[in-house]
């Protein structure tokens, strides 16, 4: 027989309701992520396309997307993501489950992804192409490789637009470029333009309806009941890479997040650029200088409390005093010639991150005084003993001792301030700025324009676009973004921290 | 090994007044623990209070305090916790100038000059009047970088002559042989007999003319005790020395005077040899011999 162990008398139940609440704040984070992960990266597996034959003799194509039960209780339904707006009017079709005839996955199934009306599912007829007609088992390939050089042509024509186009016109509008230079470009644009047209597809949908498309308009092809899950491994890797990568399309509803990753990395940088030196100056003034009296405990308590002001409060500040006040001055003094269309006078970039530095200025001040009170006082005297004045005991032992804590403070900052969305939409996030703040044109980095946030974008999609079930997926993708870019952002601090710690030992924590 | 070439060099680059090179700490003969008895009166003071009354808000813990520490001697500082002993000794730095509420009356005077005089730089005053604290504080870096700290402040030192001035330190303090391959391992890993060491030689390493040292063998094993013990007399033909000790023996061992304090209140001053055989108070036989209630 084996002895158990005496159980722990006096205990009770409170470590299994610790652990437990422990467990299950962690399932609840888990699931959370597991959520946005699935969700969101699922929507770029290209997923089979079936072809359903329903019993009164009707077909059609799309990919499943849920079931449910019908709300009469009789049955279940199952909506269907059908696409072909333009000959639908609509992209999805509920369909009852007693009602599906057949379930098939044919090969040939084509989906193409349009600039307009979304995506196409149906067949390929056949490919007029600039190059003669091409009809049958033809068809595919020929749309394949004229698809191919369209991209091509259409990456050119890109580049030619970001490079050249938009900065000469930006030179323009302040009476600098050269008006000939600006045609000779657009003429250039003009003619790739031309040399990508000329193409139509035969289109039919499943249930028999023909459908011309200009082959100009399609962005991408593919038939993904014949890919192996080798392709399909490719084409969902290429799927996130433009995700992330691409501006976006169609009102925000389809294309990529990139100006808004940009938008908020920046606006996070230049807010801890802003906020560390001010909120660490802060923290020693309070801590080291003031004379420890009634007043400099009432501001104490005031940062404090600062720290609990609801962040739209900030926002309202930040468009009174930033964007109408400094803002509206500057615009006098420095931008008198383009008044009246405000410069600095409207929300922007560097309005943005100084009212979130604003919002985080009293969690880094605070963070830097405990870090500040950890020091112990005998180290502060051995510095002193060794004949160092206040100012060398301060930078060379009791600053390089709080350095962690400040990081802290720092992550801290970053973790609110990147996920601050309502004190943007007053002072400068923007529903769609392409052009992200930072280019070749001088000065670089353009502090004035209006930016988009990836908090805000996941607003927006989810609200204003037309249809929000067809949006969800890219929502759900966008705030697993956010939360890995705030992840990394604070990667990066506690790296640091670390690395410091390392390096100058840790504080015995009492 | 520390050559008699850099040692020369070492003493040249600090104060020119002094001729004493930092080998002599190796070569001076051990006074004899009691020591021949030496005059008082005819002792040149080093620090001379005056007076000197302290207290922290309004509770006193020193009162009207006089006496003179002479130079080049060890002056020992006894009597029970709470009298008021590290108080003493911070005032004699005056590192009691950070705390708003110490409220000081008195004068102290460093070889004649008043260190509470205007013209009095504090970080100056701090380096001539090194400190070792009751509990280890080294700082968080490397062991070369602590002992360095203080030289750095002062600046314009080579990295050679600063390599060398680092190993004398560490030798004067007894603990060369066992950090001089890890000089550049953080302070923090080493033992607390081994910090106290380390802070000892870093206050060393700036040259100070006295070196206040409270309970510096408090955390230490016998033999790292007798190696501090043996540091102290050694150094006394370059320094004054002040200690504070709980230690009887320690005290009757290293030291030339002992003051004895109570309350805040000297009680008895006099040559070590005098107070320990034939102490003139009842209050101080007491306490010598344990007897205290
Ligand atoms: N920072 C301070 N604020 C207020 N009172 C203090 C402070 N430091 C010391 N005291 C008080 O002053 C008196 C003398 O303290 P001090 O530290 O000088 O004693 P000590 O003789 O060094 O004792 P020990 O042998 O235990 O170190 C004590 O009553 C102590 O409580
Ligand atoms: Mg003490």
């Amino acid at each position: 027989m084996s002895r158990r162990l005496p159980r722990a008398r006096g205990e009770g139940p409170w470590p299994w309701l610790a652990a437990g609440s422990v467990a299950l704040s962690l399932l609840m984070l888990g699931g959370l992520l597991a959520l946005l992960a699935v969700r969101g990266l699922g929507h770029f597996w290209p997923a089979a396309v079936e072809q359903v034959a329903l019993a009164d003799g009707r077909l059609l194509a799309g990919q499943p997307v849920r079931e449910e039960r019908r709300f009469d209780g009789e049955g279940r339904e199952r909506l269907y993501r059908t696409d072909n707006r333009d000959l639908d009017g609509g992209i999805w079709t509920w369909v009852a489950v007693e009602a599906i005839e057949r379930v098939e996955t044919p090969r040939e199934l084509l989906v193409l992804e349009r600039r307009r009306w979304g995506s196409f599912v149906g067949w390929l007829v056949a490919m007029e192409g600039v190059d003669g007609r091409h009809a049958g088992e033809a068809a595919w390939p020929a749309l394949q490789a004229r698809l191919a050089e369209i991209q091509a042509l259409r990456r050119e024509r890109d580049e030619l637009r970001d490079r050249v186009v938009v900065p000469l016109v930006r030179r323009l509008e302040q009476e600098a470029g050269s008006r000939a230079e600006l045609a000779e470009a657009n003429a250039r644009i003009r003619a790739l333009q031309a040399r990508m047209g000329g193409d139509t597809l035969v289109l039919e949908s499943v249930d028999g309806r023909r459908l011309e498309q200009p082959l100009e308009e399609v962005l991408r092809a593919w038939r993904p009941n014949a890919m192996s899950p080798l392709d399909k491994l490719a084409a969902w890797g290429q799927g996130v890479w433009r995700f992330l990568a691409e501006d976006p399309r169609a009102a925000n509803s389809a294309g990529g997040v990139w100006p808004a990753i940009f938008g908020t990395v920046l606006m996070v940088l230049l807010m801890s650029v802003v906020v560390t030196p001010f909120g660490v100056l802060a923290g020693i003034y309070l801590n080291e200088v003031a004379h420890q009296g009634p007043l400099t405990r009432m501001v104490r308590i005031g940062v404090r409390n600062l720290a609990g002001v609801p962040s739209i409060v900030y926002g309202v500040f930040g468009l009174g005093v930033f964007v109408y006040g400094i803002g509206g001055s500057l615009d006098e003094w420095f931008f008198a010639e383009a008044l009246p269309s405000p410069t600095f006078g409207t929300g922007g970039l560097l309005w943005a991150s100084l009212t979130l530095a604003l919002l985080t200025l009293p969690v880094v001040i605070v963070a830097t005084e405990e870090g500040l009170a950890r020091v112990p006082d005998h180290q502060r005297e051995g510095a002193l003993a060794l004949g160092a004045t206040r100012m060398e005991m301060l930078t060379r032992v009791v600053l390089p001792m709080t350095m962690p804590a400040m990081l802290t403070g720092l992550i801290l900052a970053v973790a609110r301030a990147a996920g601050e969305v309502a004190p943007l939409m007053l002072v400068g996030v923007a529903k769609l700025a392409p052009q992200v703040p930072v280019d070749g044109d001088f000065p670089f980095l353009h502090l004035e324009r209006k930016f988009m946030h990836l908090g805000y974008h996941i607003y927006d999609v989810a609200f204003h676009g037309g249809d929000v079930q067809a949006a969800l997926p890219l929502v759900y993708a966008t705030a697993l973004l956010l939360v890995l870019v705030i992840l990394v952002l604070n990667l990066t601090a506690i790296f640091l921290r670390h690395h410091l710690r390392a390096r100058h030992g840790a504080l015995p924590r009492h | 090994m520390f050559s008699g070439a850099e040692a020369l060099m070492f003493s040249g680059a600090k104060a020119p007044g002094r001729s004493v090179t930092a080998m002599s700490v190796f070569s001076t003969p051990h006074p004899a623990p009691s020591g021949p008895i030496i005059d008082f009166d005819r002792e040149a003071s080093c620090l001379e209070i005056e007076g000197l009354t302290l207290a922290y808000g309004d509770k006193p813990a020193l009162r009207d305090l006089t006496l003179r520490i002479p130079r080049h001697r060890v002056t020992a500082f006894i009597g029970p916790s709470g009298c008021g002993k590290s108080t003493l000794l911070r005032a004699l730095n005056r590192l009691h100038d950070l705390n708003e509420e110490v409220r000081r009356e008195g004068r102290i005077r460093l070889e004649g000059e008043d260190i509470h005089a205007p013209e009095v730089a504090v970080a100056e005053l701090r380096r001539r009047v090194g400190m070792v604290f009751q509990a280890p504080n080294p700082f968080p870096m490397s062991i070369y970088d602590n002992v360095a700290f203080g030289l750095r402040l002062q600046g314009g030192i080579r990295k050679r002559q600063m390599d060398d001035i680092v190993e004398w330190a560490l030798q004067s303090a007894a603990l060369w042989e066992e950090v001089k391959d890890r000089l550049k391992s953080s302070a923090w890993a080493l033992s607390g007999g081994q910090q106290q060491r380390l802070v000892i030689a870093r206050t060393l390493a700036v040259r100070p003319e006295v070196l206040l040292l409270d309970e510096p063998a408090s955390a230490l094993d016998p033999i790292s005790t007798l190696k501090i013990e043996e540091l102290i007399r050694n150094l006394k033909s370059q320094l004054t020395l002040v200690l504070v000790t709980h230690n009887m023996q320690q005290a009757a061992r290293v030291s030339d005077y002992t003051a004895f304090l109570q309350q805040g209140e000297l009680v008895e001053y006099g040559s070590t040899d005098t107070l320990f055989t034939n102490p003139r108070l009842r209050r101080t036989e007491n306490y010598i011999t344990g007897r205290m209630a």
